[in-house]
């Protein structure tokens, strides 16, 4: 369980976030929705304790995340950012070994090196496991990321904007995965999602932000409707019920 | 049974392969050979006495405190430069600009302007040292923890005060060079140039366990280091506290920098290029792997320069001449060949 109580923050005096009370229940996929500068990605950082908020409690599977020690939050949540960039340079592998940092502080152990192996096969990454990130497509290096991620064998992953630069298929290959991760491996996922179709076909619940408020937060099914997403986007959209279920049209 | 062998033989490691690995171990082997040689080269090469005789070791023993200079220099330009490039996530600035070596100038040109020609000695005893060591310690730790804790948390924001603030105390002091007297300019020139042999040979008996200390307590952290060079959201991620991680390592750099800064003086170009000289050798993210290669490039290229420099043309002035020279080609054939930083 995710638990925001009474969460803002203020940016240069003008945009704000919050207060934001919501409860986002463990398991399955939760995808964050919204128009732009809805606050989506802050709100993401704030639960995975990249930003500190300016007034309340986040808690992550009962951990302060603001209160505890960082090394103890590691090993209940991870996240990912949109952008990552590093200055070294690194394989595939190594960079999955980091995830294991919390757990081992850089000397992996045997226990350590099966989660790497099992990390990149999840990922179908280990024919590519040697070569080094500045080698690869960016759907590529994008797997190698949520590999690390995963790697780090958190309950809770967060992810912001994982289909970020990722072509069709490539896409729909992120999302099978990651259902997957949250089908078999029992991780609760929560991500910042552009593609309102995408998410959801793929998640389980849709919490929908707009100027920095939670506006909604639903089942799929719930917030698959004309009327709830033209409000939270600001723009008539149309549902069109196809066999694998509502698909929305905005164009 | 065979498939858990080949499971347990796929690991992770600093080196990409063996061959890898072996050629590390090689650089590392032939630079410490290097040393070595140089190392024995400066203590024997044209010492007058016959070898052996009580005259011959008295002289090796008097240069012996050159080779000291040198690899207290080297191992703190080199551990201070890798480190404060991992931490503040670039590799093209150095701890140089953060107003190091400003302040340093600033500090032996006032004694010169307010003291005349005797400021220069003033400048010398063991507690002055220590003042001026403090000094630029107090300095950058104010800077680095303002800077830090205030709003504008990113590096590159930080880099820009440091440089602006280096740039305002470079003024200052032109400023009162411009009004010193010849003979007094002149021995301050003399103090400010980069020079080993110049160096303030008593200061040794504090630098040395300084820089030790400092160096191994980097190398301890070399984990940590490793996973802040990913990045401070990375870095967070993985569970350490990256705010207080960067302040502890940047006011280690600033210790090693203030010792060796107020050991020889300024040696702008040293540390940049020993680090990414050193990153090109080791090629892996690994600190455990980069610094030790950093220190011996360090002390090869400063006891080739001042063997070259004393032996070979006679001339044991400015080392930092002839590191930035050769220094800089190297280094420009390096990132031709490699395409690279």
């Amino acid at each position: 369980m995710i638990t925001l109580e009474n969460v803002t923050k203020t940016y240069s005096g003008e945009t704000t976030i919050g207060p934001i009370d919501v409860q986002i229940p463990s398991g399955g996929i939760t995808s964050l929705v919204g128009p732009n500068g809805a606050g989506k990605s802050t709100v993401l950082t704030m639960m995975g304790r990249l930003m500190s908020s300016d007034t309340g409690k986040i808690t992550v599977g009962g951990l302060d995340v603001k209160q505890s020690k960082s090394i103890e939050v590691a090993k209940k949540l991870s996240i990912l950012r949109q952008e990552n960039h590093f200055v070294t340079r690194l394989t595939v592998r190594q960079l999955v070994g980091f995830g294991r940092y919390p757990h081992s502080q850089g000397r992996l152990t045997v226990e350590d090196e099966h989660h790497i192996n099992s990390s990149l096969e999840f990922l179908n990454l280990t024919a590519l496991q040697d070569r080094y990130l500045d080698e690869l497509s960016g759907g590529q290096r994008q797997r190698a990321y949520v590999a690390m991620v995963l790697a780090q064998d958190t309950e809770y992953v967060f992810l912001d904007e994982p289909l970020n630069n990722l072509d069709m298929s490539h896409s729909v290959q992120m999302m099978r995965q990651l259902r997957k991760a949250a089908d078999e491996l029992g991780r609760t996922v929560i991500m910042v999602m552009h593609d309102i179709n995408f998410a959801s076909r793929y998640s389980d619940h849709i919490l929908a932000m707009n100027e920095g408020q939670v506006t909604h937060f639903d089942t799929c099914a719930d917030t698959m409707k004309s009327s709830v997403l033209s409000e939270i986007f600001g723009t008539s959209v149309r549902i069109i019920d196809d066999v694998d279920g509502p698909l929305a049209v905005y164009f | 049974m065979a498939n858990t062998t080949t499971a347990a033989a796929v690991t992770t490691s600093t080196f990409v392969s063996s061959a890898h690995r072996r050629r590390w171990l090689i650089s590392l082997i032939v630079l410490a050979l290097a040393a070595l040689g140089l190392t024995a080269g400066i203590l024997t090469y044209d010492n007058p006495m016959p070898f052996g005789s009580a005259g011959f070791w008295k002289i090796a023993q008097s240069r012996i405190t050159t080779v000291l200079v040198i690899a207290v220099v080297a191992a703190a330009h080199s551990f201070a430069t890798v480190a404060f490039h991992t931490v503040t996530f670039n590799r093209i600035v150095t701890p140089s600009i953060l107003g190091f070596e400003a302040l340093y100038g600033l500090i032996n040109t006032a004694a010169v302007f307010f003291l005349g020609a005797v400021g220069a000695t003033v400048t010398r005893g063991i507690a002055s040292y220590f003042f001026q060591v403090v000094l630029m310690v107090a300095f950058a730790t104010l800077l680095y923890s303002w800077l830090l804790s205030s709003k504008f948390t990113n590096v590159h924001t930080m880099l820009l005060v440091g440089v602006v603030i280096g740039a305002g105390l470079a003024s200052l002091t032109t400023f009162m060079q411009r009004m010193l007297d010849p003979n007094e300019f002149d021995v301050l020139t003399a103090r400010l140039m980069g020079n080993i042999s110049n160096a303030s040979t008593e200061y040794l008996p504090y630098a040395i366990p300084i820089v030790a200390v400092v160096a191994f307590w980097i190398l301890a952290r070399a984990g940590r280091m490793d996973a802040m060079a990913l990045g401070s959201s990375v870095a967070t991620s993985l569970g350490l506290n990256h705010r207080r991680e960067t302040i502890k390592v940047l006011i280690a750099v600033s210790i090693l920098m203030a010792m060796t800064t107020s050991l020889v003086g300024p040696m702008t170009f040293l540390g940049f290029l020993v680090a990414t000289l050193a990153y090109s050798i080791a090629d892996t993210y690994s600190h455990r792997a980069i610094l030790p290669v950093a220190f011996l490039l360090g002390f090869v290229l400063l006891t080739g320069a001042y063997f070259v420099l004393r032996h070979i043309f006679y001339a044991q002035g400015a080392v930092t001449i002839i590191v930035e020279l050769i220094g800089g080609l190297v280094f420009l054939i390096v990132i031709m060949r490699k395409g690279r930083l």
